[in-house]
Order: C-alpha cells, then structure tokens, then sequence
C-alpha cells in the first residue's frame, strides 16, 4: 500500500490513493508522496478505464459512432454527442431546421444542470456535506426522466442525430419541463444555503487548490476550472453554436481560482442554464426536427409501408450509413465540464478515418500535482472532487 | 461551408492571418510559405517542420496579434502509406483575439520531435498520449511514458495497423489465483462489412461520361 523512505532525517511516504476508492470518482489511481501530511508530489495513474473509443470509432460508421459519446462523460451524454453531430453537419455543410437547434440547446442546458447537480452533491460529500446529495439526486432523476421520454434511455440517449434530433419532443415533455424549471430554483437556494456559508465547507474549499488565470489558461483548463479563476471564456458566447448567439444569458467568473469559486460558479451556471431552457422553450415553434436530406434522416414509418424506395432509403441509411466529404474539421461545445471538441478527420467514405475526442477532464486531471502540491492530504480530495473529473472521458 | 451560427470558424481569425503568420515565423529555419497554410472549414491550417516546433510555438504564443495561449490539443493522423506516416496536429486556441489554429507536422516513424512542454504546461500529459497512442518520441519531454494504456503494454493502439483487437487478453484464473495474459481468442472473427453500394461501386468501376460523383449519385433509389 504504502512505503517509506529515509533520507537524511526527513522521512517522505509514498501513499497509493486508488483506484477502488470512494473519493476517487471512478478509478483513478493517485501516488501521493507526502512529507507528514503535506503532499510533495501527486501523480495520477489513468488508463483503468481506457476503451480505446476512438479507434473503434475508425471502424464503424458516422452513425453508429455516435452511442459512443454518450459513454464518455456518461454523466452529461448529450452535450457530447452534439460536438459529434457538429462536427459532421460542419463538414457536410448540413443546415438543421430551428426546432432541433432548440431542442439540442435545451437539452444540452439540462444536461449541464443534471452534470453540476452531481459534481456540487459529490463534492460537498467528498468534504464532509450528506445531503445536498440526496437533493440533488430528487431532481437528476427528474432530468433523467425528461432524457427518457424524448429518446426511450434514461443515460445513454443517442438523441442527438446529424441532421436534427431523433424525433420531436413527445406531447407534454414541454409543459413538464416548464413545471420543473419553475419549481428548481428553490432547490439551488436551499444547497447553497446549506454549503456556500458552511463553516466546514468553506475551511475545505476556500484557497485550496487555487489557479491564476495564467496558470490556468497555460494548463488547459476550461468550463468552469477557467472561468473560476476569473478569465470570462465560455464557447457559447465566444463562438457561438446552435442559436447561442441570440440567447440571454450572463457568464459567470470566479475571482480565486480555488475549490469554493469553481464550486460558486457552477452553481451561477445552473441559473443561467435554468433561464437559458426557459428561453428556449419560449422560442420554440411546431416545426421539423431533421433535416430534409434523405441521406441524413430516415423515411417516416408510414412512408416505408408504402414505397419501396423508402424501404431502400432506410435499410442503406442504417447499414451503409452516409458519405461525408473528405476534410477535416474540429467541432467544440461548452460542455458541462469545459472544452469537449472532436477533430474529425473524413477520407470521404461512410467511417470516419480518425476521429479525435478532446476531452476536458484529461487536462484538468493533468494539472493535479500543480494544484495540491503543499497542500495537506485531504485536501487532494477537495482538489479532485472540484475538477469535476469523469473518467469515462479522461481515458476515453 | 460551416454557417454564422455553427460557430465562429476562419471568419473569425483574422482576416491578414496569413501574412501575420507569415511574419511571426519569418525568423524560422523553414519559414512556412502560402502552400502551407490552409483552410480547413473551420479555421486556418499551418504546416511546420518538426525542427521547428519549439521556436514556431513560442512565436504563436507570444505575437502581440496572435497570442495563440492555449494549446487545446495534441494528437496525430496516421497515413501508413505515406513517407512521413504521422502528422500531428496541434489545436491552438487564442483567447484574446477570439480564433483557432491547427498546426500540422509531418513525422515519419521513429522520428523525434522537439517537446513543447516549456511552452505550454498541459503538452506534458498529451504528448504522453501521442507517445502512447502512436509511438511519436517527444525529444526533450520530462517524463514520457505510457499513459493511458496497461503497465507493461506493447504497441502503438491507434496505428492503422495496429488490429482492432488488440494482442493479449486479460482474465482473472481462479487456479492460480492471479491475473493472467494471454494472446487474444476470439469466438468469432471480427467481421468487417463492407456495405458500400453496389452502385456507387459500379460508378466508381467504370466512370462514362455521366458518371455522378461519389456519394450524390442516385444510389439510394
């Protein structure tokens, strides 16, 4: 498990935190040299869940690559199968009718609240805090309801299609939501007003694990690890997608750069995402969700008992797939965790030559042993759960 | 081809970029010339050498007009048939003008390249990855080992000739009581179709003078 060495009086230890440990968000396996309690050094291990994701992709088509993104980041699925589905409209220079853009955006936005729900309630457990975790779940599993009743799964979606969205939101998924966005504020305020002026809490996560904006911007940090540290950075308002460009929303920025200030703006963000569904929902008119483009979308059912051409469009559109124009591309979103991009690379047939997944978490994790050196054991844990790491989409 | 609201793409770079690049890296030992700068359909792409990497970085990172101060990105396309099989691909992001560039570095097999890990902290750990996947040496990197792939792995993953299946297999033997390798069996081979249209094949066999092009053609009906 452990060991010491001895040299010249000091006495340092080599402690293994991992992989089968509670705090470490799936497995991750941490070396800790530790001189008493103060961590020298940390040096994460990754790879126990690597899939080797993106060369299965290499072998598969545009469409059936898709499920794979939903196993990523398993914790927020849709927000990554949309930097898949852009990253292909973009390089068949698809145009997708506005219902599907708002309804991508609004579920993206209830993706980003489900994400935020589990890092803040895991965070706060990881610090000593119970029941914010038991809240935050009662309204996840609402979220997760609304995931079932547009595509059938209640995680793994594959919502999200090139070309649109599977199929148009089922009667009453609207109105529901509008009840659920009516009513979750309430739940913001009652975990902040548990956490944000808990003395144990704020002992925990004030000044522990602080970035400056250099740092972080030179780490790689994105999402909310950056904007906490104070540089105002959000793709949705930098280079907007979708409709992004047109929406209301505030971004906003921590001053510290440490636990507590990521933990304030991912909180601030579940606002904006509230306001931001809000919107859509009241942008959002009767109309397509796919686009027209028989190479991308399907025949109706009904269409299919009646034409064999039909037939013939949907049996080669799920076994052939579709041709994508060979060039390359790199497609982003502001996932809930940060950066999530896919660098396509496209020889023009119907699999993708290389497809390239930038996952946020990757870098953060990377900057583990920047962000605890000096600091005292446990408060790794305050680091880690701060991060917001999945490891789904760190080892990919 | 990408619209306005798919994103801010080379229209958003500025609109001089390759004469500010062309002057940023005028001081290079290969400076790049208009051949090697493209754009991709969503922002500009710049060919360097790979003697050239920490220099043309440093330059990126600290022209006043381009700041390019995030490395968003390091990973590599392999091309087997090719001389050079790799091109790494660097993703570099510049917060303060608001635009992407993606630098491209032909790399032939055992070929080291010049690591950027004093430039920019978060390559340590991607070009680990790049190391591991693909087998690329970083020259001068800190620390390089595997990292994503088993303690003790052999290979290069996502090299194309790298099979799908991999070589060992991992089970837990419950005589021995450990944690064993073996060379991978399959129940049944890996089957890959080939499901492209007899049609476009047809085209493609024998392009007379209306032959569509690839992938427009009436193939689905």
């Amino acid at each position: 498990m452990s060991e010491a060495s001895e040299t010249e009086g000091s006495r340092s230890l080599s402690l293994n935190f991992g992989p089968q440990h509670p705090a470490a968000h799936g497995v991750l396996r941490m070396v800790l040299d530790l001189d008493g309690e103060v961590i020298e050094r940390a040096e994460p291990h990754i790879g126990l869940l690597h899939r080797g994701t993106e060369k299965l992709i290499e072998h598969k088509t545009y469409l059936q690559a898709l499920p794979y993104f939903d196993r990523l980041d398993y914790v927020s699925p849709m927000n990554q199968e949309h930097a898949w589905v852009l990253a292909i409209e973009k390089l068949l220079g698809e145009e997708i009718p506005p219902r599907a853009r708002y309804i991508r955006m609004l579920f993206s936005e209830l993706t980003r609240i489900a994400n935020h729900l589990l890092n803040i309630s895991s965070f706060a457990l990881d610090v000593g805090a119970m029941t914010p975790m038991l809240w935050a779940f009662e309204e996840r599993e609402t979220i997760m309801g609304f995931y079932e009743r547009v595509s059938g799964a209640r995680l793994h979606a594959c919502y999200f299609r090139p070309g649109g969205v599977h199929r148009d939101l089922p009667e009453g998924v609207e109105s529901d939501i509008a009840a659920f966005l009516d009513k979750f504020p309430r739940v913001i305020d009652d975990i902040e007003r548990l956490l944000t002026k808990n003395r144990i809490f704020c002992q925990r996560t004030v000044n522990i694990g602080a970035a400056t904006a250099e740092q972080a911007v030179a780490l790689g940090f994105t999402g909310p690890m950056l904007r906490a540290s104070g540089v105002p950075w959000d793709l949705r308002r930098a280079q907007p997608y979708e409709l992004y460009g047109e929406m209301e929303f505030s971004v906003p920025v921590g001053r510290n750069g440490d636990c507590f200030d990521r933990y304030l703006v991912r909180m601030e963000e579940m606002r904006q995402s509230v306001s931001l569904c809000r919107q859509c929902l009241e942008r959002m008119h009767p109309g397509e969700v796919r686009s027209g483009n028989p190479k991308l979308s399907p025949p109706s059912r009904d269409e299919m008992k009646h034409s064999m051409e039909a037939l013939i469009n949907h049996f080669k559109l799920y076994t052939e797939g579709f041709h994508v124009p060979a060039g390359e591309v790199y497609a982003a979103v502001e996932a809930p965790k940060g950066e999530f991009g896919v660098y396509l690379v496209s020889d023009g047939s119907n699999r993708p030559y290389r497809a390239r997944i930038r996952a946020p978490g990757f870098s953060h994790l990377a900057a583990m042993d920047e962000l605890c050196r000096g600091h005292m054991l446990a408060d790794s844990v305050a680091v880690l759960g701060s991060m917001d790491i999945v490891f789904g989409e760190v080892d990919r | 081809m990408a619209t306005a609201s798919e994103g801010r793409g080379y229209e958003a770079s500025p609109a001089n970029l390759g004469e500010l690049l062309q002057g940023a890296l005028a001081g290079l030992a290969h400076p790049p010339g208009a051949g090697d700068m493209q754009r991709a359909p969503d922002c500009w792409v710049l060919r360097l050498t790979a003697a050239d990497v920490p220099l043309g970085f440093s330059f990126l990172r600290d022209e006043p007009d381009l700041l390019l101060s995030q490395l968003t990105d390091i990973t590599a396309v392999d091309a087997p048939e090719r001389g050079e099989r790799f091109d790494l691909v660097y993703g570099l992001l510049s917060m303060h003008h608001n635009f992407r560039l993606r630098v491209k570095v032909a790399v032939g097999e055992d070929e080291a390249v010049p690591s950027l890990c004093g430039l920019y902290p978060v390559a340590n750990w991607l070009e680990r990855e790049v190391w591991d996947m693909f087998g690329i040496p970083f020259g001068d990197h800190p620390d390089l080992r595997r990292i994503l792939t088993d303690y003790g792995f052999e290979g290069h993953p996502l090299r194309k000739d790298f099979p799908l299946t991999g070589h060992v297999e991992v089970r837990y033997d419950e005589e021995r009581k450990a944690v064993i390798y073996e060379s991978v069996h399959l129940q049944q081979a890996y089957r890959s179709f080939e499901f492209e249209s007899p049609w476009e094949e047809v085209s493609r066999l024998f392009p007379g003078p209306g032959a569509v092009a690839d992938g427009e053609g009436g193939a689905e009906k």
